[in-house]
């Protein structure tokens, strides 16, 4: 949050509270953030969507996104915000393997990523080498593409996907990821078994069912 | 002699009839989710009470004994039900999301409103947009 501030001294910052009992909410609020409390625990996917809910109506040009973990580096951030700004990218991503920063993490853990990396860069033409990080920018009309409508747990592949299919452009940019301050990570070999299984059937639904392209969605 | 299976059958579906008329009239199962069960009953009964048709349709399956066809039947009515369910779980998960999302949102400007209320100025500076 102070690390935010830090680099992006004009930018609000908005914290989405998911339903945590512990005192998120109060410190957010108390440093200084926006904060949108969930009465309901809704997942990561619900929780993001209500952020795009909010910088849709409110107006905002470029919305960032980090995990609360505080695995995400500002700097980079700034990065993807800027490219966003100057039109580069709509979708802006973060990611920890284009350069070589060191990032490991557990081995079933890299030959997800390069499996779905692999899948994105084939359905999109493109080459992305992190599918699964949280770390990103979007442009405003993105943003409102995602409030209408976003995938419900583990939004990133299929957000990026979709995003990329409405035709919005999506880029890919180096950070670096620290190790997790707080909190557990949420994969367990059962969930992760589940996370592939949701994503893929996610991914194959999206392409047997009519896109919605981002002129008939301004039009 | 008539099947004893056949008795049972009658009577299930006759009582699955009845509990999900009287739950709709107490108003305790909506009409547009009884519809599915009352479905089911119906063509189970039926198919229960009427021999023949019963042989002629176990014919139809490939199935020898009638009766069984019977169990098919029920299966697979009970699928598309609990199916039907599914999808309303999901539409309804769907619904419950957007709420969720609207109350957070609600509650965010309420409480701006309120801030600038008690100090106008100091809400001013706080919450932009």
């Amino acid at each position: 949050m102070a690390d935010v501030r830090r680099e992006l001294a004009t930018a609000d910052v908005l914290v989405i509270d998911d339903g945590s009992r512990d005192a998120t909410a109060e410190r957010a609020e108390a440093a200084g953030a926006i904060v949108l409390a969930l009465p309901c625990n809704l997942g990561i996917g619900g929780a993001v969507q209500s952020g795009y809910k909010f910088a849709v109506r409110q107006g905002y040009d470029v919305v960032g996104r980090v995990d609360g973990d505080g695995q995400h580096r500002s700097e980079d951030l700034a990065l993807l915000i800027e490219k966003v700004t100057a039109g580069e990218a709509e979708l802006a991503i973060g990611s920890r393997y284009m350069d070589d920063r060191g990032y490991s993490g557990a081995f079933s853990r890299r030959l997800g990523v390069a499996l779905f990396s692999g899948m994105l860069t084939f359905l999109l033409r493109q080459r992305i080498t992190d599918a699964t990080s949280g770390l990103r920018a979007v442009s405003r009309e993105l943003a409102a593409h995602y409030a209408a409508d976003s995938p419900t747990d583990y939004p990133e592949i299929e957000g990026t996907i979709s995003a990329g299919r409405a035709g919005y452009r999506v880029g890919e940019y180096p950070a670096t990821m620290l190790p997790r301050q707080a909190g557990q990570s949420s994969i367990t070999p059962i969930r992760s078994v589940y996370y592939v299984a949701k994503v893929l059937l996610a991914v194959a639904a999206s392409y047997v069912r009519p896109s919605i392209s981002r002129k008939e969605e301004h039009d | 002699m008539i099947d004893r299976t056949i008795i049972v059958s009658v009577a299930g579906s006759l009582m699955l009839l009845i509990l999900v008329l009287d739950l709709v009239r107490r108003r305790r199962l909506r009409e547009q989710y009884a519809l599915a069960w009352l479905a089911s009953g119906v063509i189970l009964f039926i198919l229960s009470s009427s021999r023949p048709l019963l042989a002629f349709v176990a014919q139809l399956l490939g199935i020898h004994y009638p009766p069984s066809a019977l169990f098919l039947i029920g299966f697979f009515l009970f699928l598309l039900v609990l199916l039907h369910f599914s999808a309303i779980i999901s539409r309804q998960a769907n619904e419950i999301k957007d709420l969720v999302q609207e109350v957070a949102l609600l509650q965010w400007r309420v409480s701006r409103c309120e801030r600038k209320m008690d100090d106008p100025e100091r809400a001013d500076r706080r919450n932009r947009g």
